[in-house]
């Protein structure tokens, strides 16, 4: 017994010659290990993206059939300012939604990272509630209190503030504040994982050395934070860009956004290969954006103060 | 300078209570007085919970006193906050900001103080040539062993030049040969920049090494203040001689007060022997008698004109420098009596074997008369 033997493995006896090379290859060893999250991915992401991506490229036949002729006709009737609009819009909407759901759901995430460690989970608690409710269930809520004869309306009226209703329902206000209402808790999580993680005697060592709380928080707090801010918008940002049923529900017909623009075109107009190629451009342009902000937001501490 | 006051550091009848959960209160610091000279290395010294974090966080400002005054450079502090006291911290985690570098570290003090930036520049450099990292600047604090970042925190706050700087168990979370080195490194710096130090540390050896004096701390009370020679030699209670070192006590009651020494009568021996006593004595009341290892003389014959106490020797422990013997006495009293090895040699005729008989002398000069608690 003079051989040296590098893997356990290397004793076993196989019945068939290849499947030895196969077991002992640190290569096929390595796929065999990553190969759930790989099959999974391959079936529920990439298949799908593959489909959208071949159907991006082909054309609606006269029943709303697809025709499996290759052709670039879907991007360019893309470029029609109408569309390049509504896009345009889509980002607006997504960014105001990302830039309120960080002005409102900052000061809520270091307050719950401040309380005692009892209230903290209660009140992470009551931000998980409305998850239980149906998304749909609660922007009718939001109907409710919105709509011309809504609750909102009747106190203002009540208490003299107003005189006739306010017409906020089927408006893109009305959007803006279903959509901040949706996308505050998937702001508010991660940051509070991110304040939660400061530790308090870094904001000593500030004051310490003669920091005032203000700009103790804005040297020290802030910069730590960022992180959770980042991932937050990543989470606001991107289902934002897509989202059809808040513009659909409480914008009425005025506002539509590129989500309702997909969405009309699989369901209403029955012109996949259009669809998807619209589903390619909001793709590779949240792609780019999601990039330029996390590149620049990197950077972002050094800019600070 | 003539013109500072003489203390750095007062605290006037400190107490800080702090609320239970339970709905009670606890007393973090209970009515301690302690006077920190200009210029001294001085160290609170005590078990987890004795109150001697609470003291130097008061000192910072980070908390402030429930009763009583704490003096700065003979102002009150008051209700001061930090960032206004002319005093500096080296947190026990370091607390370094971790989306900084070394240098913005350093520097974040002096930019709080709005100083422009090549002097910054300049004295970041200096501050950091000091303790010895002046290469290393740009790293990141994750980037540092436990020792650099270590100096690092040291460095931010000695770049304040503080009135007094505090130090909350800075070596607590290095390995013992780097601490021992940095505990030598830590009083040449103290020396050389001649600010006040304020120490906390649980670690006796640590406290005896580097302070010029020291406050042993117990459940909220300063029991002892004097140099490590003085808590050493001379402990005032049970407490510190016990916490201070290692020795052996005895219960006894007071005979007779005879000038400098007390005589007392040790039941468990049936003795009466001479000692110093370290408090108000009255004849007739029970006290301890406290004898350090190393004080005891043990021999095989008894000394003549000494009180000799015929023992048996129940086990020795050969540590090199010294052998720890373990002997027994008169009704069950165990004592430890440390032998240093002077002479080298493998003959085992000079080293103390267990079953022996021996005779253990208490020299009065060496035997302390505590009161009991």
């Amino acid at each position: 017994m003079t051989t040296t033997t590098t893997s356990p493995l290397a004793k076993k006896k196989y019945r068939l010659p290849f499947l030895k090379k196969v077991r002992e290859n640190p290569a096929t060893q390595g796929f065999t290990l990553i190969s759930p999250s790989l099959i999974y991915l391959g079936i529920f992401l990439l298949l799908p993206l593959v489909l959208v991506v071949i159907l991006s490229f082909m054309t609606r036949g006269p029943y709303g059939n697809v025709v499996y002729r290759i052709n670039l006709d879907n991007y360019v009737r893309l470029i029609d300012p109408l569309y390049l609009r509504t896009l345009g819009y889509s980002v607006y909407t997504a960014a105001f939604t990302t830039v309120a759901t960080i002005i409102i759901g900052y000061p809520l995430a270091y307050y719950i990272a401040r309380v005692p460690y009892r209230q903290r989970s209660l009140l992470l608690f009551l931000i998980l509630v409305p998850f239980w409710t149906n998304f749909i269930i609660r922007i009718y809520a939001w109907i409710m209190i919105l709509r011309n004869e809504g609750f909102l309306n009747s106190l203002l009226q009540n208490l003299g503030i107003t005189q006739a209703p306010l017409e906020i329902l089927y408006t893109p206000t009305a959007v803006l504040i279903g959509m901040v209402y949706e996308f505050l808790p998937f702001m508010v999580l991660p940051l509070y994982t991110s304040l939660e993680k400061v530790d308090l005697s870094l904001l000593e060592a500030a004051a310490d050395l003669g920091a005032r709380p203000l700009k103790a928080f804005l040297r020290v707090t802030l910069p730590l934070s960022i992180p959770g801010m980042i991932a937050g918008s990543i989470l606001v940002f991107i289902p934002a860009m897509g989202m059809f049923v808040v513009p659909d529900l409480m914008g009425g017909a005025k506002t539509v956004l590129v989500g309702n623009l997909i969405r009309n075109q699989f369901l209403t107009s029955r012109d996949w290969p259009f669809g998807a190629a619209a589903s390619m451009l909001l793709l590779i342009l949240t792609l780019v954006l999601t990039l330029v902000y996390t590149r620049k937001a990197g950077f972002g501490e050094e800019f600070l103060v | 300078m003539a013109s500072e006051p003489e203390y750095a550091v007062e605290m006037r009848d400190v107490v800080k209570r702090f609320p239970t959960p339970e709905g009670g209160e606890v007393f973090a610091v209970n009515h301690v007085s302690i006077q920190i000279k200009q210029g001294e290395f001085f160290s609170l010294l005590g078990p987890s919970g004795c109150g001697k974090t609470t003291s130097l966080r008061m000192i910072a400002g980070f908390e402030w006193p429930t009763s009583g005054e704490i003096y700065i450079d003979g102002n009150p502090a008051g209700r001061t906050p930090p960032f206004l006291r002319r005093v500096n911290t080296v947190f026990q985690s370091y607390a370094l900001f971790q989306h900084m570098t070394v240098f913005q570290n350093v520097a974040f003090g002096l930019e709080m103080e709005k100083i422009p930036k090549p002097e910054i520049r300049r004295r970041v450099g200096e501050v950091l040539e000091m303790v010895q990292m002046g290469n290393l600047g740009g790293r990141k604090p994750k980037q540092l062993s436990g020792g650099q970042q270590q100096r690092v925190a040291l460095a931010r706050a000695l770049i304040k030049k503080p009135a007094v700087l505090l130090l909350d168990e800075p070596l607590g979370a290095l390995d013992l040969k780097l601490r021992k080195e940095m505990q030598l490194e830590l009083k040449a710096l103290q020396m050389d920049v001649g600010i006040t130090f304020v120490y906390v540390t649980h670690d006796q050896g640590e406290a005896l090494t580097m302070s010029d004096r020291i406050a042993v701390m117990n459940r909220g009370e300063a029991l002892q203040v004097g140099s490590p020679v003085e808590i050493y030699e001379r402990p005032n209670c049970r407490f510190v001689a016990d916490f201070i070192g290692e020795s052996n006590f005895v219960p006894g009651t007071v005979k007779s007060l005879d000038g400098e020494f007390v005589r007392v009568y040790l039941p468990n021996l049936d003795l009466e022997v001479s000692g110093l006593p370290q408090a108000q004595l009255s004849t007739g009341e029970a006290v301890v008698v406290s004898v350090r290892p190393e004080k005891i003389r043990l021999t095989d014959q008894p000394v003549v004109n000494q009180a000799n106490i015929p023992a048996r020797v129940m086990n020795t422990v050969y540590i090199g420098s010294d052998t720890s013997v373990i002997i027994e006495a008169g009704k069950g009293v165990r004592l430890k009596v440390w032998e240093q090895n002077k002479i080298s040699t493998l003959d085992p005729r000079a080293y103390y074997t267990r079953g022996q008989e021996v005779y253990a002398t208490l020299f009065p000069e060496n035997t302390l008369v505590l009161p009991e608690v």
